[in-house]
């Protein structure tokens, strides 16, 4: 009863907040708002940042040029990526909610398949087709804004997950600083060789459930593809097949043998501890995005700064479990994703909604969002161009990695089996063996997808 | 107290009956008026909610992807796959850990310790005890939540910088253990004031013969002091068990980790519903956790009408 409460009070207070958009005052003043992830001094503070500064002044006056007076306002947030997943949807579903707003890429379909976001051009007109923007945007980034055809909001960017080292440890531990692992067994080796000299936490792969979608992104998938699996193949769920019992197999070398921290995997706020202990050289080496290099080990505006970062971090492509054996026969492997951002089809003024969402991704807007160090990749070919040569990480990502990454399958479905996933992960930290956690994962895999014809195993 | 003690043949005054039914003098037809808004508020809120929960809970009614749109009819299956599902009994049964160690033990017998030692007291130190208990009780979860995290927090926790063993994880090594720790700390204000007020009603004429007839501390207790408040107990005892069975605030220490250590029923409902998307199954689980808590109001309240 207190439970239903207490989210009924969440629910008012979530719609309160966003009924700002409804009090149009004068009658002719268009009020839009705007959210993300994304909060001054916290998560994500540089895209805070650039919309309060930047992009709100700049279209405001845009607009008004035009003659027409608009006033945007940004709903900042600073929650886990599962919290403001439940916060949007709660939003969506009772018709409120920002006008323009970011989403994760693998929740597209799950919204879709709800009503809860349409195809642009069914909410804005024809202009989203037509937007000029599109021609400087690859295939496969296109991709990660389409459902079932449809292009259902502009793609913010991508990224790629490589893994990073601590120079400084590992000249301790007598490994090169230009280390480039090409099977997991160096993995293992240098990890053991870091113990021996006495790093904290040799190795930092996540994984169990408290980390989320984390788990999955900066730890199983990557490991899956490097074993030559797919979560998904051909429209059919992969079950308890070798290539998750090999990745669930690294996790059993790494945690049973002290070379990672299992404690880490179970805490509440284990991925920010991870970052903060990467920070403070008490791990050896960290899978993670470039998120990792861009929003916290930042110098200058990191959750979790590292001074000498571009001194003391190194980073490796992830190598397949042995070379070639990765999918594709790759010898190196990487997971991308990507944020969207989309409209809201109960905006009252869509077209004004559209132009604020393609003037957030015009390319003076995202030249203006990426300097002074706040570079990322991206979805335009003419701005990535011009700006990722001067970070050596992410110029490394664009030209080292993306050609060889993969991408989740974007299915509502997809949500549900990669928790299923970390279960695995979390079950084998925990001391299960990789065979018994497979064919749990196999059984509510079958749960998921509606029955074992499904699954290919 | 309802026991029929009178016997069948004793005359009922004939003005008594009038009295009753219709006490204030409004009629049927007023009464109803006056009751309604208040009748109207409970089945707008009450009544029609609990409704749509049972409703809920036989469809496969999700937070989003098709189901949020068209949620189909599935009968019973959620209830069935609650009942049969490990994880479903696991989360009842730290639900019943929970309530037993922090509620039916913890607050019950600390509070009761805090009340029986400051009975006679007056002065700074009960006031200060008091304060200090209440102070547990009222402040915000969320800001109780933070302080025992950093409490507790095994890098930097202030409980283990005064032990000296720094890396201790006790959210992750003890979890329920901690979380029971917290609830009792955090609750045991109700139980001190309700035994406070209890021990005030035990007549002292009582205890004075007790004491000169020669009985012990625990003889005083158990022969003169609990007879007199059994009521209160399980009054108390009623409410602290409901509360803590449907208490939500251990999410904010551990999150119902570490791999579900911590996962009492609320908690369950809360990640099954609202982080899994699952509304048909949450609400599934809600309307069992309705039934469990009828179950144990029925107990107590039976026990209680035995006290005459």
């Amino acid at each position: 009863m207190r439970l239903r409460k207490i989210s009924a009070v969440a629910v008012l207070a979530l719609s309160a907040a966003a009924c700002g958009q409804s009090s149009g005052g004068g009658g002719d003043t268009i009020e839009l708002t705007i959210t993300q992830n994304a909060i001054a001094g916290g998560k994500n503070a540089k895209g805070a940042e650039y919309i309060a500064k930047w992009v709100i002044p700049q279209f405001e006056a845009a607009q008004k040029a035009k003659g027409k007076d608009v006033k945007v306002k940004f709903i900042p947030s600073g929650v886990d990526d599962e919290q403001y997943k439940t916060k949007l949807s709660l939003d969506l579903k009772s018709g409120k909610g920002a006008d323009v707003l970011d989403i994760d890429g693998i929740w597209m379909g799950e919204f879709a398949e709800a009503g809860y976001i349409k195809p642009l051009a069914e909410v804005a007109g024809p202009e989203a087709e037509s937007w000029d923007g599109w021609s400087q945007i690859p295939e496969a980034v296109q991709g990660l804004a389409t459902f079932s055809g449809k292009k259902y909001a502009l793609p913010v960017g991508t990224d790629g997950r490589v893994l990073y080292f601590n120079k400084t440890l590992m000249t301790k531990a007598g490994l090169p600083a230009d280390w480039q692992p090409k099977s997991w067994q160096e993995i293992i080796d240098a990890g053991t060789k870091l113990k021996a000299a006495g790093v904290p936490v040799p190795i930092q792969i996540n994984a169990g459930t408290a980390m989320g979608e984390a788990t999955s992104m900066q730890g199983v998938l990557p490991l899956l593809a490097g074993a030559g699996g797919e979560v998904q193949k051909d429209g059919k769920w992969t079950g308890a097949a070798q290539p998750l019992k090999d990745a669930l197999g690294l996790y059993q070398k790494i945690y049973s043998q002290g070379l990672g921290d299992p404690k880490l995997q179970q805490e509440a706020k284990g991925r920010d501890k991870s970052f903060a202990q990467f920070a403070e050289g008490k791990i050896g080496i960290l899978m993670e995005g470039d998120y990792f290099w861009r929003g916290v080990i930042n110098p200058t505006d990191g959750v979790a700064k590292m001074a000498d970062r571009d001194q003391t971090v190194g980073y490796a492509k992830i190598p397949a479990m042995e070379p070639g054996k990765g999918l594709r026969s790759q010898d190196f492997v990487s997971m991308s994703g990507g944020a969207l951002r989309t409209l809201n089809p109960n905006s009252k003024h869509p077209k004004e909604a559209f132009e604020l969402l393609a003037f957030t991704l015009s390319a003076e807007g995202l030249k203006e969002e990426t300097k002074n160090g706040n570079v990322r990749i991206t979805p335009r070919t003419d701005v990535n161009k011009e700006i990722l040569a001067g970070d050596p990480l992410l110029a490394y990502i664009s030209e080292e990695v993306l050609p060889l990454t993969a991408y989740r399958p974007p299915v509502a479905l997809y949500p549900q089996v990669s928790t299923a996933l970390q279960e695995a992960t979390a079950a084998v930290v925990s001391g299960k063996t990789p065979d018994e956690a497979a064919a749990e994962y196999q059984k509510k895999l079958e749960g998921i997808a509606g029955g074992a014809g499904n699954i290919a195993s | 107290m309802a026991l029929a003690t009178s016997p069948p043949e004793a005359p009922a005054p004939p003005d008594r009956k009038t009295y009753s039914s219709d006490a204030a003098g409004l009629g049927r037809v007023r009464a109803s008026v006056f009751a309604a808004p208040a009748l109207l508020l409970i089945a707008v809120f009450l009544v029609f909610p609990a409704l749509w929960v049972l409703y809920l809970s036989i469809t496969n009614y999700r937070l989003s992807g098709v189901e949020a749109r068209d949620p189909q009819v599935v009968g019973l299956d959620n209830f069935f796959n609650a009942l049969v599902s490990g994880k479903f009994w696991n989360s009842t049964w730290l639900t019943v850990e929970f309530v037993l160690g922090s509620a039916v033990i913890g607050q019950v017998v600390l509070g009761f310790t805090i009340a029986w030692l400051m009975r006679d007291r007056t002065g700074p130190l009960k006031r200060l005890v008091e304060g200090l208990v209440i102070l547990a009780w009222i402040l915000p979860s969320a800001v109780v939540s933070f302080l025992w995290v950093a409490l507790l927090d095994r890098d930097g926790g202030t409980l283990n910088l005064l032990l000296g063993i720094p890396g201790f994880a006790w959210l992750l090594d003890y979890p329920m253990l901690s979380i029971i720790v917290f609830n009792t700390w955090r609750g045991t204000a109700f139980s001190m004031m309700l035994y406070g007020a209890a021990l005030g009603n035990v007549p002292p004429s009582h205890l004075e013969s007790a004491r000169l007839a020669g009985a012990s501390g625990w003889q005083q207790l158990r022969d003169v002091v609990f007879p007199h408040i059994r009521g209160h107990i399980l009054t108390n005892l009623l409410l602290i068990s409901l509360w803590t069975f449907n208490d939500f605030t251990p999410f904010m220490l551990t999150a119902g980790g570490p791999d579900g250590k911590t996962e009492i029923l609320a908690v369950y409902v809360y990640k099954e519903a609202l982080i899994g998307g699952n509304l048909g199954v949450g609400a599934a689980i809600s309307a069992i956790i309705l039934l469990i808590n009828l179950v144990v109001a029925v107990f107590y309240l039976r026990l209680l009408r035995r006290k005459s």
